[in-house]
C-alpha cells in the first residue's frame, strides 16, 4: 500500500547550515504519527519542508504517491495538506472568524469542516468570533489555529507544538478535540515535545535528533530507555 | 459666507487629492511598498485616456472605462515582473526601482507626446455648476469628490467584506502563513497593484479634465498624495480621504488669505497634523 504522505531521504538547509539529513517519514491514511525530539532537532524544519514553505534539498516528498517536494506552499495546501504552524501565527488584522475563513482560501472542498462545525468543536470561538484573533488567550488562539487549518478539509493535518506555552488543563482540552478530528477523516502528524502527550495520541512515534530520525515505533513497543536514548543521544 | 464657500471648495479639492492618494494607500497597505512612480502612472493614465478620446472619438468618461482594463493589466504585469523582485526586508530597493520607473515613464511620455501641455475636454462640463443652497459648486469638482467617496467606499468593501480583501490583510500581516492558507503572495500583490491602477485611472480622468498636464507633472502631484496618506494614517482608506480633505481645505483657506500661500498652507497643515498625531489620524492598530 502506498503511504498517504511519505518523505524519502529528505534534506533541508538554512544557508550553509544543514538542518535535515535524509529524513524518512511515513504516514498512512487514517493514522496519527507523532514526532518528538529536543529543541533544535529539526521537527519544525521537517514540517515546513513538507508544507512547501522551505525549499527542500535532495530527497523526496510524496503525497498519494505524487512528488510534491518542489511545489510552493499554496499548491501543497491546495492538494490537502494543512499546517498548524509553530507559534500559532494568527493574522492580527483579522477577527477570529476571518482567521478561520482564511483557512479555506486556497482550497474549497466540501467536507466535515465548515464554520459551524469548527464552532461546534471549539464553542468558545463562536462567542469570540468578532474579536481580533490576537485578543484571545493562548489556548483559544491555538484553537483558532487548528480550526483555521481544518477549514480546508485537509487530508493531512500537520500540527507543530500545539501545547507550547499552554497550561496542562488547556492542553488537555485541546487534545480532547483530536479524536473527533481523526474520526472526521484527517490523517495527522503531531510535533510534540511533551513525550507523554505524544505517546497518548499517536499510533506511531518518530524521534528526531540533530536532523535525523533516530527511532520509530508504536508507543506500546517503545521502552523508556529507547526513547531516552533516541531523544538525548545517550543511554539513561 | 465666503468662508463656507472656501471650505466647500477645499473639501472638493481634497477629493481630488484623495483620488491621487487612494491607490498609493492600497499598495502600501497590502505590501508596504512606497511607489514613487504613482504620480507618473496617473499622468500615463491621463495620456492613455487622451489617446482613446482622440482615436475613438469617445467621451472622456467612456474612454476612462476603456482604459480601466488596460491599466489593470499594466499594473498586474508591472508588479509581477518588476516590483515583486524588489520586495523584502530592505526598504531601499523598491524606492530606487520606482524612482527609476518614474523617470522612465516621464521620458517615454516626453518622447511620445512632447513637453506640450494637454487637457482632456469634457465638452462644456468644465464650466457647469450647480447650486448647493447658497453656494455654487462646479460640476467637475463635485463629480471628483463623489468619485473619491465612491472609490473609498468600494475599497473598504473590498478589503473588509470579501475573501480577496481578507487575503490582502492576511498577507500584509504575514505572507508566509498566508501561503499556508493557499495564497500565492506574488499573484496577490499583482492583483493589488492592478486594482490600484484602476483607481489611478479614475484619478487620471480628473487630473486630465480639470487642469493642464504634461509628462513631467507627476512627482508634484505625488507630494499631496503622500501627505494625504501619511496624515490619514498609513493603510486607512477613510483616513486617506480625510487627509486629502485637510490638505485641500488648508490650501483653499490659505489662498483665500493670500493667493501665494495656497501650496504652503497645505504643507503647514500636513506638518501640524503630524506634530499632534505622529501616526496620522486613523493609524492601524498593529503597525
Ligand atoms: N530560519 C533559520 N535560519 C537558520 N537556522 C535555522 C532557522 N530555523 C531553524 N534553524 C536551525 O535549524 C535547526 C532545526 O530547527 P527546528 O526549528 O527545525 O527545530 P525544532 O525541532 O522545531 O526545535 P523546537 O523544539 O525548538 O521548535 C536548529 O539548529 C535551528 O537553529
Ligand atoms: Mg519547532
Amino acid at each position: 500500500m502506498t503511504a498517504l504522505l511519505e518523505t524519502k531521504g529528505l534534506t533541508a538547509r538554512y544557508g550553509d547550515f544543514q538542518a535535515l539529513f535524509g529524513v524518512d517519514l511515513r504516514l498512512d491514511a487514517g493514522e496519527t504519527v507523532a514526532i518528538i525530539g529536543a529543541n533544535g532537532a529539526g521537527k519544525t524544519t521537517l514540517m515546513r519542508s513538507i508544507a512547501g514553505v522551505l525549499a527542500n534539498g535532495p530527497g523526496e516528498v510524496l503525497f498519494d504517491g505524487q512528488p510534491i517536494g518542489a511545489l510552493p506552499a499554496a499548491q501543497v495546501m491546495a492538494r490537502g495538506i494543512a499546517m498548524v504552524p509553530e507559534g500559532r501565527k494568527l493574522f492580527p488584522s483579522l477577527s477570529v472568524e476571518e482567521n478561520l475563513l482564511m483557512g479555506a482560501y486556497g482550497r474549497k472542498v466540501e467536507g466535515p469542516w465548515r464554520l459551524d462545525t469548527v464552532y461546534d468543536l471549539f464553542p468558545v470561538l463562536k462567542e469570540r468570533r468578532n474579536n481580533p484573533g490576537t485578543a484571545l488567550s493562548g489556548g483559544q488562539q491555538q484553537m483558532v489555529a487548528i480550526g483555521r487549518a481544518l477549514m480546508s478539509n485537509p487530508r493531512v493535518l500537520l500540527c507543530d507544538e500545539i501545547s507550547l506555552g499552554l497550561a496542562p488543563v488547556v492542553i488537555r482540552d485541546i487534545y480532547a478535540a483530536f479524536p473527533q478530528i481523526r474520526a472526521a477523516g484527517a490523517s495527522i502528524v503531531i510535533v510534540e515535545q511533551d513525550i507523554g502527550q505524544a505517546l497518548k495520541v499517536a499510533d506511531r512515534v518518530s524521534c528526531m535528533m540533530e536532523g535525523r530520525v533516530t527511532l520509530t515505533g508504536r508507543p506500546a513497543e517503545l521502552s523508556r530507555e529507547d526513547i531516552h536514548a533516541a531523544y538525548f543521544g545517550v543511554h539513561a | 459666507m465666503i468662508w463656507v464657500d472656501t471650505i466647500v471648495q477645499g473639501v472638493l479639492l481634497g477629493g481630488l487629492y484623495a483620488l491621487f492618494a487612494a491607490g498609493l494607500s492600497l499598495v502600501f497597505g497590502v505590501m508596504r511598498l512606497v511607489n514613487l512612480a504613482h504620480g507618473d502612472l496617473i499622468v500615463l493614465g491621463a495620456f492613455l485616456i487622451l489617446v482613446i478620446v482622440s482615436a475613438l472619438g469617445l467621451n472622456p468618461f467612456l474612454a476612462a472605462l476603456v482604459a480601466l482594463p488596460v491599466m489593470f493589466c499594466l499594473g498586474w504585469g508591472l508588479q509581477f515582473v518588476v516590483l515583486n523582485r524588489t520586495l523584502g526586508d530592505d526598504i531601499l530597493p523598491p524606492l530606487l526601482v520606482t524612482f527609476g520607473l518614474s523617470i522612465v515613464i516621464q521620458n517615454a511620455l516626453l518622447e511620445g507626446f512632447s513637453a506640450d501641455s494637454r487637457r482632456i475636454s469634457v465638452g462644456g462640463l468644465e464650466a457647469a455648476s450647480v447650486s448647493l443652497g447658497p453656494i455654487a459648486v462646479g460640476v467637475m469638482p463635485l463629480l471628483t469628490f463623489l468619485s473619491a467617496v465612491a472609490v473609498i467606499i468600494a475599497l473598504n468593501a473590498l478589503f473588509y467584506r470579501t475573501a480577496l480583501g481578507r487575503a490582502f490583510r492576511a498577507t500584509s500581516d504575514d505572507p508566509v502563513t498566508a501561503g499556508l492558507m493557499g495564497v500565492d503572495p506574488k499573484r496577490l500583490f499583482a492583483t493589488a497593484t492592478g486594482i490600484a491602477m484602476i483607481v489611478v485611472t479614475i484619478a487620471a480622468l480628473y487630473l486630465g479634465t480639470r487642469s493642464n498636464f504634461d509628462p513631467t507633472i507627476g512627482p508634484a502631484r505625488l507630494i499631496y498624495a503622500f501627505e494625504a496618506v501619511i496624515i490619514g494614517g498609513l493603510g486607512s482608506f477613510w483616513g486617506t480621504l480625510a487627509g486629502g480633505v485637510i490638505i485641500g481645505v488648508a490650501q483653499t483657506m490659505g489662498a483665500a488669505i493670500n493667493p501665494e500661500w495656497q501650496i504652503l498652507s497645505g504643507h503647514v497643515a500636513f506638518l501640524l497634523v503630524l506634530l499632534f498625531r505622529p501616526r496620522g489620524l486613523f493609524p492601524r492598530a498593529n503597525d
